[in-house]
């Protein structure tokens, strides 16, 4: 992965932690030489008004994504099971703390 | 990349007294350790015991509801009923990553439930007798979970925080499935009122025992609660399940089964009975009903899955070792084409 690189940057793939105890969330990408740099550019680009307290960075050939074509498939199972909802049932309105 | 025109100063490397002030500033403000953090190791032992236990519960926690799948009376309560045993699978999927934050990795944790080092709920050593108990379980016993669960939302060590976050918006459906379960049963025939009544009857004291032990018997509690692992004590959460329950008994039309339960007026709480806490450390023991049957069930799915495990790694394996060459290329394609999405 972290093979020679010649041409281009390699293109990464950046995740910001807002505060402690929040997931660390997408918010780019950029081009850098290697991973340390890709930090120290995230840093720059994305952070420059205290927007986080971590930084990951990922190569974007690392990552696997599903492909929009197979939205369908993947997701529409979940789409008829409306039994997954607390809404699916009816609880009278003077039942507390449901 | 920095240029270094001078040797660098000599840092000292920070000192255990300073890694501990800045740790017990993260927890004195309310604020998250997160797994990159320095943290005591006592801490870190804590929460890997705490978080395993809890995944331990999650996955042990399919059993007692999973042999009802099959005898459920109707396609939709089959349908509800597998769902929520499916939830209970990721909600322990959820929690092994939490704890695999910690520095244990998944294979270590599955052995130390099955050889018994690690526990999880005593609740799950009860048997499922009627069908009955599939809407008691999810009334009593996830009710009691998400009293548990809603403020270790709140718990310091972040992964673990997070985790607890979906699972609780997740617990709500459980609850309430099996409280429109009863509901049902109880506007039914006198024998399904009886049903419903007597598996109230056998979960309310295992219910109030998922606390854990009284305050006075719970020797990490102070500690934990000085690290923001846990937020209340063991009692604090029991009375607050009881008060909580106690309308929802009376709306549901059953009585549960404590004789000492009265409203004190002066204290605006229910006083209640003590749950036999005798029983409660034999079950703990693995001398509960079900101990033995639910470690060897799992054990069983773990070496039976075995093979499974190794084809699927061998698999991977071959794959990568054939089509490297190939497959490096298509992702730098694939790669170009995120941009799109990354820098939009």
């Amino acid at each position: 992965m972290t093979g020679q690189v010649s041409g281009e940057w390699p293109l990464y793939e950046v995740f910001v932690r807002g505060k402690r105890g929040l997931n660390h969330v997408h918010v780019g990408s950029l081009h850098a030489p290697d991973d340390e740099l890709a930090v120290r550019h995230a840093r720059d680009v994305y952070t420059r008004r205290n927007e986080g307290v971590s930084i990951w960075v990922v190569r974007s050939s690392a990552i696997t994504a599903s492909s929009p074509d197979e939205k369908d498939p993947l997701f529409a199972p979940s789409g008829d099971k409306v039994y997954r909802h607390p809404t699916f049932y009816d609880i009278p309105a003077d039942v507390p703390h449901m | 990349m920095s240029v270094v025109a001078e040797p660098e100063p000599e840092v000292e490397p920070e000192s255990q007294a300073q890694l501990e002030a800045r740790f017990q500033a993260v927890i004195g403000r309310k604020d998250r350790i997160e797994p990159r953090d320095w943290m005591p190791e006592a801490y870190r032992r804590t929460l890997v015991r705490q978080v395993a236990q809890h995944a331990h519960s999650e996955i042990i926690g399919m059993q007692p509801e999973g042999s009802w799948v099959g005898r459920a009376p109707s396609l939709r309560r089959k349908a509800i009923l597998l769902a929520k045993v499916q939830d209970e699978a990721g909600h322990g999927l959820y929690l092994y990553s939490a704890t695999e934050t910690l520095g244990v990795s998944r294979q270590e944790l599955t052995e130390m439930l099955i050889s018994g080092k690690q526990k999880y709920s005593s609740i799950f050593n009860y048997p499922t007798l009627s069908y009955a108990d599939m809407g008691t379980i999810g009334w009593l016993v996830d009710g009691a979970a998400i009293c548990n669960q809603v403020p270790l939302c709140r718990t310091s060590f972040g992964p673990y925080g997070r985790a607890m976050i979906r699972i609780c918006k997740e617990e709500s459906f459980h609850q309430r499935q099996g409280y429109e379960l009863l509901m049902t049963m109880m506007r039914g025939t006198d024998e399904q009122r009886a049903m419903v009544q007597e598996s109230v009857d056998r979960f309310w004291w295992p219910s109030l025992m998922m606390f854990g032990p009284p305050d006075d018997a719970s020797p990490n509690t102070a500690q934990s609660m000085a690290w923001g692992v846990k937020t209340h004590t063991n009692d604090e959460l029991r009375q607050r399940f009881v008060d909580m329950t106690v309308p929802q008994a009376k709306a549901l039309g059953v009585t549960l089964p404590d004789p000492e339960l009265v409203w004190n007026e002066q204290r605006g709480a229910h006083d209640f009975g003590q749950p036999d806490w005798d029983e409660f450390w034999d079950v703990v023991k693995g001398n509960g009903p079900c101990n033995a049957q639910r470690v060897a069930h799992r054990k069983r799915a773990w070496d039976d899955g075995a093979w499974v495990r190794e084809a699927a790694l061998a698999f991977a394996n071959s794959e990568n070792g054939e089509t490297s060459a190939t497959s490096a290329t298509s992702k730098s394609n694939e790669s170009n084409q995120s941009n799109e999405t990354g820098t939009a």
